[in-house]
């Protein structure tokens, strides 16, 4: 085997232990909010790895591969946050071990305002 | 019409548009006959003179375009130390996190620099940009160290504005 090829797999390698970590992640985690923290961080960086890895293992493909990191990179973060934001608004509550929330909705749906003051 | 004046920095930006289209274009398609990568270009060239703004177009100086691969080089540092800060919360059988949602302020104007100090945070340990309200992120921490909005400011965002006002300062 050349070498390139067992780099390559080795980093492909690498990038699906991170996802399988994210995944372990979102399952693991308490609220929303926990579980798009570590979806987003290791859904990058395991994307990136195992694109990165094939990239590595066919050296023809290396262009279309940077290409792609690099969309994965601009738009993963967009995704969450809009996820996120939106979770807030539409007043999904926080896990009770949460120690603060200083973001107040303009009109706070009055159930989840409820949930919080039990905090 | 005034909008077709031509002008060099107009006709800079055009080009320098339609070369970045061209490059993606090119490297994707693995195009390298003359011919088809002349097509390319005079395609690129017309879809960036649909496109490009010369108002949007920021000032490159040397030092900016430097600060620009000093920054990414710290976002990948970043991404690399959040992955293994993710990992070991999540393997651990009591998981230690301590979450909330913070406010944090930004000295950044322009509205380029702004979206990508909120992608930046989004990507960096244990923090996600909620929302954007006038000059305060609302970020939410995986481990609330500080609940001042100074000292969340100092903890979160001073490292990438460092780079990012010079950038588009």
């Amino acid at each position: 085997m050349e070498w390139y090829r067992l780099a390559g797999s080795i980093l492909s390698l690498l990038g699906a232990m991170f996802l399988f970590l994210g995944a372990l992640g979102v399952w693991r985690m308490p609220d929303v909010y926990n579980r798009m923290q570590t979806g987003t961080k290791s859904t990058t960086l395991g994307s990136i790895l195992t694109l990165f890895g094939l990239g590595v293992y066919h050296p023809q493909w290396m262009g279309q591969m940077l290409i792609l990191m690099l969309f994965i990179a601009v738009t993963n973060p967009i995704s969450s946050h809009a996820l996120a934001r939106a979770a807030h608004h539409i007043g999904v509550p926080l896990t009770k071990k949460s120690v603060v929330d200083e973001l107040v909705e303009e009109e706070p749906p009055q159930e989840s305002m409820a949930e919080m003051e039990e905090v | 019409m005034k909008q077709s004046t031509f002008s060099l920095a107009r006709l800079l930006v055009l080009v320098s548009l339609a070369v970045v289209l061209a490059l993606f274009y090119a490297i994707w398609t693995h195009s390298t006959d003359p011919g088809n990568l002349s097509i390319i270009f005079l395609t690129a060239l017309l879809v960036a003179a649909v496109f490009s703004d010369a108002r949007k177009m920021p000032a490159f100086t040397l030092r900016k375009i430097l600060y620009s691969l000093a920054y990414i080089l710290f976002l990948i540092k970043e991404i690399i130390k959040s992955n293994f800060d993710v990992a070991r919360r999540v393997i651990q059988p009591v998981m230690p996190i301590n979450p909330g949602i913070v406010p944090v302020k930004t000295k950044l104007k322009s509205p380029i620099g702004r979206m990508i100090l909120a992608n930046s945070i989004t990507l960096t340990p244990g923090t996600l940009t909620v929302d954007v309200r006038d000059d305060h992120f609302y970020i939410h921490w995986i481990d609330v160290t500080d609940r001042d909005e100074q000292g969340a400011t100092q903890a979160i965002v001073s490292g990438f504005e460092k780079y990012l006002e010079v950038i588009f300062g």
